[in-house]
């Protein structure tokens, strides 16, 4: 990490508690810490990947810094402008900048909206756009950098393919050449055979446009593949985080190691060798901190 | 003499789009105590051809245009509806992938196991509710005492899906039938079930068909895996031999398409504002058929790099592979190994991007 510039996102002590249940004078009575306390950075042109169980509050994290949530503690500093004082009006240059791509591209598109139009729609909020044939131009550029073919444009979401819809949705968060992409899942509901294609579509982009990303998902080796480095969620802090070498190759703490243990391995030979590492999922103890056990090597150790 | 014979095995679902054909002349032969791994993708048929078998796909749209399914020497799909609710869940246990819209909300743990047990006739009410704490102390719920009294919404996602698998080995069957059972769980609580059901295996010497898209989940449990697309088997064999010795080139698309998982693999770091080159994966180009409108040929040929022009008019049937180990079948015009001695990437003369 570069000490001297800002950072392209800084996260700083990210925290989000949900009141689940209230008493009759609506005084919360249970409070779920879904993010609580989350601090990192992420590059220019850097992919992060941020892993964990369900419930471990990585996709909240997402949603927090998309300001799709209001935090309850904690800042997100995007380019070096702290990004949640901001009113909308103050926001909208920021959002150009700091797109989103989610799991299900089926239910993130307007379904009644002609994909061309989806794609577009941004380019026209922000006034990128001169006119309609300006914006078919850049509509059916978009579709070429993610792999489809532009004569699609005028087609409804349902008429493509899973893989297809994901391809949209990316074109839609590239439109307005972001920064960062949060991608939440954004392969997990796809068939296996398209995940590598959309997985090497983001490598692409990233190459041709130097876009950060926050990748969130589960399947670990994917997120070995194409993340530099590697944030493990669980029960709203990062346990541990570091490059993905690091993390990988030298797991520390216990809970990185059993899920590093539990991912099942595509070679008949290597699973039957294989130990699990059982982790009962038990929330850190509250005065643990992160301590760095190599450079940029980070985990969370007991007070 | 097999547990389970499927022969010929074709679904047909009659949509306002057009026939959906979901599955075509699916036949296989299962050995009691044997795993098999039933791999493929959405649409690729897998659920469908276990689901059609059982009696539980919805007629209409679904239909049986033809085939049989031998179990214990009687055909399940001509058999009176009364007969075969009794075979399903006591001589064949099913488990689906989402315990929660799978168990009944509104009855204990110990009610709906016991039920499963008392509907057959295997025992008393009273019996069958002390056998319900055996089988939670079997699936590994803690504290069985307890757990049995209470509701499904007061277990953990990993632990309701224990509890279904209570009640899919509760009459002890002859067959286990997993769809997705562990997809929807996190990869530390998938590994602990996936580690119970070879535990049970063992126990309960039972045969089970294991379905699922992941590969790893099948390289891990089970002794024979077949790999199917567009409603048809591409390959079948033992799992080393399928893996290490891949003979259709679907299989071999996929597992090559997956991340690099060997131990030694070592991943540049990044260094901020150069632009690192990542390896690619090697991605099968194109999208799986639409159903209703199958090509006429070998499913795969418009993605399969090696197809032969026979490929793209006439079905391969599923036979022994040449040279391969005993019953690791491929339905291929093409030969792979030969194939890829010419062509060991797979390459494709023209880039074909994801058409629709």
């Amino acid at each position: 990490m570069n000490a001297k510039a800002a950072p392209l996102l800084r996260v700083d002590g990210l925290t989000k508690h949900f009141h689940t249940s209230k008493n009759l004078f609506g005084k919360p009575t249970h409070t779920v810490k879904a993010v609580d306390g989350v601090s990192f950075e992420i590059g220019y042109g850097e992919t992060l990947g941020l892993v964990g169980e369900s419930g471990s509050g990585k996709s909240t994290t997402g949603r927090l810094i998309l300001r799709l949530e209001e935090p309850t503690a904690g800042q997100v500093h995007f380019e070096g402008q702290e990004i949640g004082k901001l009113s909308s009006s103050q926001l909208s240059p920021i959002r150009k900048k700091l797109q989103v791509v989610f799991q299900d591209p089926f239910s993130s598109l307007n379904p009644r909206l002609r994909v061309g139009d989806s794609v577009g729609e941004p380019l026209q909020t922000h006034g990128l756009v001169s006119g309609g044939s300006d914006k078919r131009d850049k509509v059916a550029a978009l579709f070429r950098q993610v792999g489809l073919d532009p004569k699609f444009m005028d087609r409804f979401p349902h008429q493509f393919s899973g893989g297809q819809r994901q391809r949209i949705g990316i074109a839609r968060a590239i439109a307005l050449g972001p920064k960062l992409i949060v991608a939440d899942e954004p392969i997990t509901a796809l068939d296996v055979s398209i995940q590598a294609q959309i997985v090497n579509l983001f490598l692409d982009l990233q190459e041709e446009l130097g876009m950060a990303y926050l990748f969130i998902a589960h399947d670990l080796g994917m997120v070995r593949h194409l993340c530099h480095r590697v944030a493990v969620m669980l029960r709203g802090r990062i346990v541990e985080m570091g490059s993905t070498e690091q993390v990988f190759a030298n797991p520390q703490h216990p809970y990185t190691q059993a899920l590093i243990s539990a991912a099942p391995i595509p070679d008949p030979d290597r699973e039957a060798l294989r130990r699990r590492i059982p982790y009962d999922l038990v929330p850190p103890p509250p005065g643990a901190v992160l301590r760095e056990v190599d450079p940029g090597h980070w985990a969370l150790s007991a007070a | 003499m097999p547990l389970l014979e499927v022969k010929d095995l074709t679904v047909r679902f009659d949509t306002g789009g057009g026939t959906v054909h979901a599955v075509s002349g699916v036949t296989y032969a299962l050995e009691p105590g044997e795993t098999l791994g039933v791999v493929g993708e959405s649409g690729s048929g897998k659920s469908v051809h276990v689901l059609s078998m059982l009696g539980l796909i919805p007629k209409p749209p679904g239909r049986i245009a033809g085939g049989q399914v031998i179990f214990e020497g009687r055909d399940l799909l001509t058999m009176p509806e009364g007969e075969l609710r009794d075979i399903r869940g006591k001589k064949i246990g099913v488990i689906f992938q989402d315990p929660m819209t799978s168990l009944n909300p509104v009855l204990t743990v110990e009610t709906q196991i016991a039920e499963a047990i008392t509907s057959h006739g295997l025992m008393s009410r009273k019996a069958a509710k002390a056998r319900a704490v055996e089988l939670l102390d079997l699936v590994g719920i803690p504290e069985p005492q307890k757990r049995v009294t209470q509701y499904p919404h007061q277990f953990s996602g990993g632990m309701r899906q224990r509890a279904m698998i209570a009640i899919g080995v509760a009459c002890e069957p002859k067959l286990l039938i997993a769809d997705e059972a562990t997809t929807a769980l996190d990869v530390t609580v998938q590994a602990q079930i996936l580690d119970l059901m070879k535990d049970l295996k063992k126990k309960l010497g039972m045969a089970m068909i294991w379905i699922t898209h992941d590969m790893g989940v099948v390289a891990g449990l089970a002794d024979n895996v077949q790999v199917m697309y567009g409603g048809r088997i591409m390959e079948r064999g033992p799992s080393r031999a399928v893996f290490n010795d891949t003979r259709s080139a679907y299989t071999w698309g996929l597992l090559r398409s997956l991340p690099d998982h060997s131990e030694g693999r070592v991943y540049e770091t990044h260094t901020p504002g150069q632009a690192k080159k990542r390896p690619r994966l090697q991605q099968i180009a194109g999208a799986p058929p639409d159903m209703t409108n199958p090509p006429p040929g070998d499913p795969f040929a418009p993605r399969n790099p090696f197809a032969t022009e026979r490929c793209h008019r006439e079905v391969p049937p599923l036979v022994q592979a040449r040279d391969a180990a005993p019953g690791h079948l491929v339905a291929a015009w093409y030969d792979l190994p030969q194939a890829l001695l010419t062509n060991p990437t797979g390459a494709v003369p023209a880039a074909a991007g994801e058409a629709a």
